[in-house]
């Protein structure tokens, strides 16, 4: 199942009088203020609509309930090898066939922002930190999920071994097939966040996010990239390929 | 235990029938429930349980983000105005007063009798059928707010999530109760628009001048 990715604005399909009022009004206001001209250059103006306005107000005040609700030492159950689902869901804003499959030989991590060792990192150097790994449910934004095995790097780890600020609010990720997504560092700093080198499917898959994906399994799926290629700490919040779309930026479990 | 009839009582038809903050709290709740209502079958279709869709135009928010963002911010309305809501229920005594005197071993010990009184309306009190309803709906809304938590966060709210049967089960849990306000709401507004008077009283407090003629013809 792929996430329907329609790139509307959520629908204002008013279903009471007051929303209609509200939207009208708004539609006046902005035929006044700013003219048929915006209309004639294509401009869609969702920005301008008081409903949209009122939900991404809403999505945000979501992040910090989210954030305050999250415990940094509250685990996610674990399941054991008889639970796996197999074979795992794959899942993207793409079709399966036109998942990207990156060259491992030459593959380099890249690191920017508020870190002290740059130096980009081939899947050796990680392969000689320590290893754990993990079963855990992976659930999906869309409301299904699956149970999957990861190994890897603990990210906290991985975030101390490369001299991250972590007292930076956040950490992005950049990905091979143009996706992109950020998570906040309490997350980050997590004990079962991981740094996966090793996953789901059979040997020599690729799809489910080679050479590098982040599983976190407090955090809905879309918030755990695959195919990562760039690693970066920040204090401006990097957003995210769904969450500039009107996914809710937090999205923890 | 059921009230007498009509005639053999005295009714003041000026009294307030509905109190204020029971009105309030009602309409926002009808708005909040029916948008958690559409959006959320809405969020259904992303993922379906079972072999069918909900058609669209019942739905809410456009695509997913759009439901997802409705469901999210208009839980906190249905949750606050919820509380406040059940804090005066109990309270004020009015859960006690209206809902909780639902009569079902009386009922059940002289069916015919009660026949007469169980569909009868218009006296300011609500008759046994809707009793049943109304607290069936109550619970079947907190039912849903706890398995909704489970959903939003099964690792921080383990032991709700645990307390449902893990997280696949709270999906199920909370599709059912989904269903079951559905039914409630098709129930219960098709009801207040067929019975005249009720939905202007639920706004003015009062009963209507039509619904006292008939009670005084009675
Ligand atoms: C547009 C939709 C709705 C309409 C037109 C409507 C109408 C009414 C009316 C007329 C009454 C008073 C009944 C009487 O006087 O006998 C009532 C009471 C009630 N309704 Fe609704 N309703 C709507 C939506 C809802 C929803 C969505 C819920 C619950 C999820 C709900 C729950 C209740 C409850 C619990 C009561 C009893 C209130 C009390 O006295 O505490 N209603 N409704």
């Amino acid at each position: 199942m792929s996430i329907e990715k329609k790139p509307t604005a959520p629908s204002l399909e008013p279903f009471k009088k007051k929303l209609e009022v509200i939207q009208r009004r708004s539609f006046l206001k902005k035929s006044l203020s700013i003219g048929a001209l915006s209309l004639l250059s294509g401009c869609t103006l969702k920005d301008e609509d008081a409903v949209d306005k009122i939900l991404w107000a809403m999505s945000q005040w979501n992040d910090r309930v989210q954030s305050f609700l999250f415990s940094p030492d509250k685990l996610a159950k674990t399941y054991t090898e008889a639970e796996i689902t197999n074979p795992f869901p794959f899942n993207a804003y793409y079709e399966e066939i036109f998942a990207p499959i990156v060259d491992g030989e030459n593959y380099r991590l890249a690191l920017s922002g508020k870190i002290e060792d740059k130096k980009s990192r081939s899947l050796e150097d990680l392969r000689l930190l320590p290893q754990i790994s993990q079963i855990t449910r992976h659930v999906c934004v869309e409301g299904w999920s699956a149970v999957g095995k990861w190994g890897g790097v603990p990210f906290h780890l991985f975030l101390q071994y490369i001299g991250a600020d972590i007292t930076a609010k956040y950490v992005g990720f950049q990905c091979a097939d143009k996706y992109w997504t950020s998570i906040d560092m309490q997350t980050a700093l997590h004990p079962q966040t991981l740094l996966v080198l090793d996953f789901p499917g059979k040997s020599g898959e690729t799809k489910y996010g080679f050479p590098l994906k982040v599983r976190i399994p407090t955090k809905l799926g879309f918030k755990n990239p695959k195919f990562v290629t760039e690693i970066f700490v920040t204090n401006d919040n990097p957003g995210g390929y769904w969450e500039k779309q009107g996914y809710n930026w937090f999205s923890g479990s | 235990m059921l009230q007498k009839t009509p005639s053999n009582r005295t009714i003041n038809h000026r009294r307030i029938i509905h109190p204020l903050f029971v009105r309030i709290t009602h309409w926002i709740n009808a708005y909040a429930a029916i948008a958690m209502l559409m959006s959320g079958m809405r969020i259904y279709n992303a993922s379906p349980l079972f072999e069918f869709k909900f058609p669209a135009e019942l739905t809410l928010g456009g695509w997913l983000a759009g439901a997802l963002s409705w469901h999210f911010a208009v839980m906190w309305l249905l949750v606050i105005n919820g509380i406040a809501y059940l804090l005066y229920g109990i309270f004020s005594g009015h859960f006690i007063r209206k809902m909780l005197n639902i009569g079902a071993i009386s009922a059940y010990r002289n069916i015919k009798l009660e026949m007469k009184y169980l569909l009868l309306h218009g006296t300011g009190e609500y008759n046994v059928i809707q009793r049943l309803l109304y607290v069936l709906v109550i619970w079947d809304v907190v039912l849903l707010f706890f398995s909704g938590l489970a959903l939003w966060k099964p690792v921080q709210f383990q032991r709700i999530a645990d307390f449902m049967g893990g997280y696949e089960q709270a999906r199920y849990i909370h599709f059912y109760g989904m269903v079951i306000l559905g039914l409630f709401i098709l129930i219960h507004v098709s009801i207040a628009f067929a019975v005249k008077g009720t939905i202007k009283s639920m706004f003015t407090g009062r009963l209507t001048k039509s619904q006292i003629a008939k009670l005084e013809r009675n």
